[in-house]
């Protein structure tokens, strides 16, 4: 008789310990999750497709539908990759396959990871664990609510502009955008190959940490991978003595950000202080004046021809017309839905002659600056905190038409996914009754640093992750003032 | 060099040539399926060179070093870093939509071949040459054109996909079809002697398009060029140019313009064909390859390089000139006979009838010049006018066969009896009293007519030049 397990709270590491201490079975937990998937998914739409058997040694995973999975129907959430199977693992998957871990699924996503809902899927959208009326976030919606919802202990999802962090944040669990090149795109069904990176969602930054170990590193069959220079350090110290915050002072002015989300990111940096960092003003100017319109010309540009290969020739589903031509504009005509035709007709025009140096080469202008920017900010300070979305979750359909307006939850994340640097977003309270994320930014290959200071402000905000609604007579309050009163955050149930 | 058109006036011709030369390399250029020929319709194909999700390229180093290889034997320079770009289309022989090519940054820029000819030397400008990755082969069954529009069925063959490919741009620097020719000679001979390529036009691994205006002569000004391709041998490349050399000449003198068009040389008629002319012009959206990071060479690469290029056929064509002449040097050179020659002459043969020999004798035969004896072959070189043409002929044919010896032919001695010949020698020149009335008339080329009836005559035992001197006494008395 298999034990009981609470795969809401399950943190990855009390899962892997009860795995190794053997009071459960692999494929015990694995019909955990699927027992829970059953129960909660129907309302969810988190997963896309289950795997009904646990073929490895260790604990379950959620995948992203953007990572191809041998022998598992891989569709990027897109109609032109319906019954699309791949015939290999990508580097990440199988990096997973060999810790052990399990496939438990794979998980909603925008279509092609463009969007910041999971309303563009063109398999419906996701729902927000927290209040199933709103969006989770997007792209990686459903990593995000799977994980804050107890159907995966951790998953992986894909980040452009923000496809990781932001859903993280909307669904109150942990996040990270690794350093660009240091985890592999091998296999990843391209958005914008400068931009990409796959990046683990979980309940505690432990959990993120040892799930970016697991991924990270060279990657023979992905030339723009690097090895680690220092290797991934699971984080346990509780104090952030030294620790050097920057806020940039562009924040202050940016009316985009809800109150609540101000209020939750002020809560945390007095925490902050209270356990020895330093906070301090640093200076984003073209950050946040130019990130947006540079991300959207670059990431459609290399859209545009990253997804010219689904042409109805050689996979996915063909539409029968009398010439080449004819099937190929059919294919991708019914194929495609409007948010990644959208793209490709941005990118390519960025991308046409004569448009090219005002568009695409000038935004690779800016991108340089825009590191450069970074750089001298993150000379002066250990890490950059920001909201990691201007807002909480959004009901379903809000956005939905205005293309712009849901271009804008992106404003907060894009800026150092141009820089290529790794950000963290960890829960930091509750706006609405609703989860706030904090955004934590860091130098190229400063995983380490954003894990220690996570580590340390989530242990101090004792944020829970379970929803509300699914905490047995809780008092909704509580999340919202957690550690800022100085009590005891351990005592408010959370996730560790 | 110019042409002088029916009306008298001189035109110069002013030629480009682009070549593309598939790499021998024994895995494709961004992936690890194998390059070579005969397998089986997509049976050398992986997720990558097929383009699917989430593939990516990786860079073959091989096909990096061997084009810089070439540049460096082109005498290019080295830019410290070369991009590959995407060039972005929409065609069934490109799976990912889009060729990865360098383009802005090439591998190799700013070289030059020298070209020795009878008027002197020419050198020839090569702009670039740069990486990219072949695209598949594509079948149109059906239709009349075997182009795609109009096919009943098109196939994609996807093992050629992704082979590495150079192209080698020359500046407009070549003035006639035959230098055309000639460079391209030179051209194949440097790529096949640095092992990086069969360079063989039959099985497309060499592949050449022409560039081609004219102007007045004396003029340096650039008019409209127009593209020839589909040439499948140097001889048809000159005769495709020359085709459309006279042509571009009689639209300019008849008034016209020449408009900026690519043909199709059709060498079975000798015609160009214009193919039908696009609606937009092709815009291919280059942007840099954000899966792979830029080439950077190092320089003790490109060093080491440079130090394993071997003696090249420009320089080797100009050393032997001085020994013999242009033409047989260019011959010996770029049909990579030159080390057989010079190893033959250093064993004791005359450098003249050497080259006599192994061009047209040697090759004739089809011996596989590598297998050669050299001391042999030198011993037969100077014996041929003493051994009876028969015994010459046979040695020849085996002088490339293991453990081949010239001893048993040297034996054997052609008939220089005068007085045994020369019965023989007037019966033929009776028999033709109209090629000896032609002779006497100035057509001394028929000297060689009576030889070779006189060597039939005594089935091939008759000593050559005591024949030809017979035969020359005997007309001119």
């Amino acid at each position: 008789m298999a034990p009981v397990v609470d795969t809401l709270r399950l943190t990855a590491e009390d899962a892997l310990a009860l795995v190794e201490r053997k009071e459960i079975s692999p494929s015990e937990l694995h019909a955990s999750y699927l027992d829970a998937i059953g129960a909660r998914d129907g309302e969810l739409h988190a997963y896309l497709r289950t795997v009904e058997t646990a073929e490895g040694a260790s604990i379950p995973i959620a995948l992203k539908d953007v990572i191809s999975t041998k022998g598992v129907e891989t569709t990027a959430g897109s109609k032109i990759l319906a019954g699309y199977t791949p015939v290999f693992d990508a580097t990440v998957a199988a990096r997973c396959k060999a810790a052990g871990l399990t496939l438990l699924g794979k998980t909603n996503t925008d279509e092609f990871a463009m969007g910041s809902s999971t309303e563009n899927s063109a398999w419906g959208p996701s729902h927000n664990p927290w209040d199933p009326s709103l969006v989770p976030g997007g792209s990686g919606g459903g990593t995000a609510a799977a994980v804050s919802a107890g159907l995966a202990p951790w998953g992986l999802g894909s980040d452009t502009g923000g496809s990781i962090k932001q859903p993280s944040a909307l669904c109150g669990n942990v996040g990270l955008r690794p350093t660009y090149g240091t985890v592999s795109r091998f296999g990843v069904v391209a958005f914008a190959s400068s931009l990409d990176q796959i990046g683990p969602v979980a309940k505690t930054v432990r959990d993120v940490a040892l799930l970016y170990s697991i991924i990270a590193g060279r990657d023979t069959n992905d030339s723009t991978t690097v090895e680690l220079p220092e290797p991934v350090q699971l984080p346990d110290e509780e104090r952030l003595d030294g620790l050097r915050i920057g806020v940039p002072k562009q924040i202050e002015s940016l009316d985009a950000i809800e109150p609540g989300v101000r209020a939750a990111l002020e809560r945390s940096l007095a925490l902050a202080r209270e356990l020895g960092a330093e906070v301090g003003e640093c200076d984003l100017p073209i950050s946040y004046r130019y990130g947006m319109p540079c991300y959207y010309l670059i990431a459609p540009a290399e859209a545009s021809s990253n997804l010219a290969r689904h042409d109805g020739v050689r996979y996915g589903p063909r539409t029968e017309a009398e010439t080449y031509r004819e099937m190929v504009e059919r294919t991708r005509d019914e194929g495609f839905g409007p948010e990644p035709k959208r793209r490709i007709m941005l990118g390519t025009y960025a991308l046409s002659a004569g448009y090219f140096d005002a568009f695409y080469g000038q935004a690779q202008k800016v991108r340089t600056l825009l590191i450069r920017e970074h750089r001298e900010a993150l000379a002066r300070f250990d890490v950059i905190a920001t909201p990691t979305s201007p807002t909480v979750a959004f009901p379903i359909g809000d956005k939905a038409a205005d293309p712009l307006a849901m271009y804008a939850c992106d404003l907060l994340t894009i800026p150092s996914c141009l820089a290529g640097l790794p950000g963290l977003s960890i829960p930091c309270g509750l706006s609405d009754d609703l989860p706030v994320g904090l955004q934590l930014l860091g130098p190229q290959f400063g995983e380490n640093t954003l894990f220690r200071a996570g580590h340390a402000l989530e242990r101090a905000l004792g944020y829970d992750t379970v929803p509300l609604r699914w905490r047995a007579g809780s008092d909704p309050t509580r999340g919202q003032t957690a550690g800022r009163d100085g009590s005891d955050p351990t005592s408010q149930g959370g996730a560790r | 060099m110019s042409v002088r058109s029916d009306a008298g006036v001189r035109w110069e011709p002013v030629i480009g040539l682009e070549i593309h030369v598939q790499l021998k390399t024994r895995t494709k250029m961004f992936c690890r399926c194998p390059t070579g020929f005969g397998a089986g319709e997509n049976t050398q194909t992986c997720p990558v060179c097929l383009g699917f999700p989430g593939a990516l390229p990786v860079m073959n180093r091989r096909a990096i070093e061997w084009t810089v290889l070439l540049g460096l034997a082109l005498g290019c320079e080295i830019p410290g870093q070369a991009v590959f770009a995407r060039k972005n289309y929409f065609y069934p022989d490109l799976p990912k939509g889009y060729q990865i090519s360098q383009y802005d940054l090439p591998s190799c820029i700013n070289g030059n071949m020298l070209l020795t000819t009878a008027d002197g030397d020419r050198v020839i400008g090569i702009v670039r040459a740069h990486l990219e990755e072949d695209a598949a082969k594509t079948v149109h069954v059906g239709g009349h054109s075997g182009r795609i529009g109009g096919a009943d069925v098109s196939l994609v063959d996807y093992n050629r996909g992704g082979t590495p490919l150079v192209e080698i741009v020359t500046a407009p620097d070549i003035r006639s079809a035959d230098e055309a020719k000639r460079f391209l000679q030179l051209l194949r001979q440097t790529i096949v002697e640095l092992g990086i390529s069969d360079a063989e036009m039959e099985k497309g691994t060499l592949r050449v398009d022409a560039n081609v205006s004219v102007r007045p002569a004396g003029s340096d000004e650039l008019r409209t060029r127009t593209e020839i391709k589909n040439m499948n041998s140097f001889n048809f490349i000159a005769r495709g140019i020359e085709a459309e050399v006279e042509r571009q000449i009689g639209v300019w003198e008849s008034g016209e313009e020449v408009r900026q068009e690519t043909y199709d040389f059709d060498a079975a008629h000798g015609k160009l064909t214009a193919r039908r002319a696009k609606e937009e012009a092709d815009d291919y959206r280059y942007f840099p390859e954000p899966d792979l990071v830029p080439v950077e060479p190092s320089a003790e690469l490109i060093e080491r390089l440079r130090s394993e290029l071997p003696e090249l056929p420009a320089t080797r064509i100009r050393r032997i000139e001085a020994r013999l002449d242009l033409d047989r040097a260019t011959v010996l050179v770029t049909g990579g006979l030159d080390r057989l020659w010079e190893d033959t002459v250093a064993a004791g043969a005359d450098a003249v009838a050497a080259a006599n020999v192994i061009a047209n004798a040697v090759v004739g035969a089809g011996v596989d010049i590598g297998a050669v004896a050299p001391t042999e072959l030198a011993r037969l070189v100077e014996a041929r006018d003493r051994i009876p043409r028969a015994a010459f002929d046979d040695a020849i044919a085996k002088v490339g066969d293991p453990g081949f010896t010239a001893d048993s032919y040297l034996a054997e001695e052609a008939v220089s009896d005068t007085a045994e010949l020369e019965p023989i020698v007037d019966a033929i020149l009776a028999a033709n009293p109209g090629q000896v009335d032609a002779y006497r008339g100035g057509k001394e080329g028929l000297l060689g007519f009576f030889v070779g009836q006189v060597m039939k005559e005594t089935q091939g035992k008759a000593n050559a030049r005591v024949v030809s001197e017979l035969v020359r006494t005997k007309l001119e008395r």
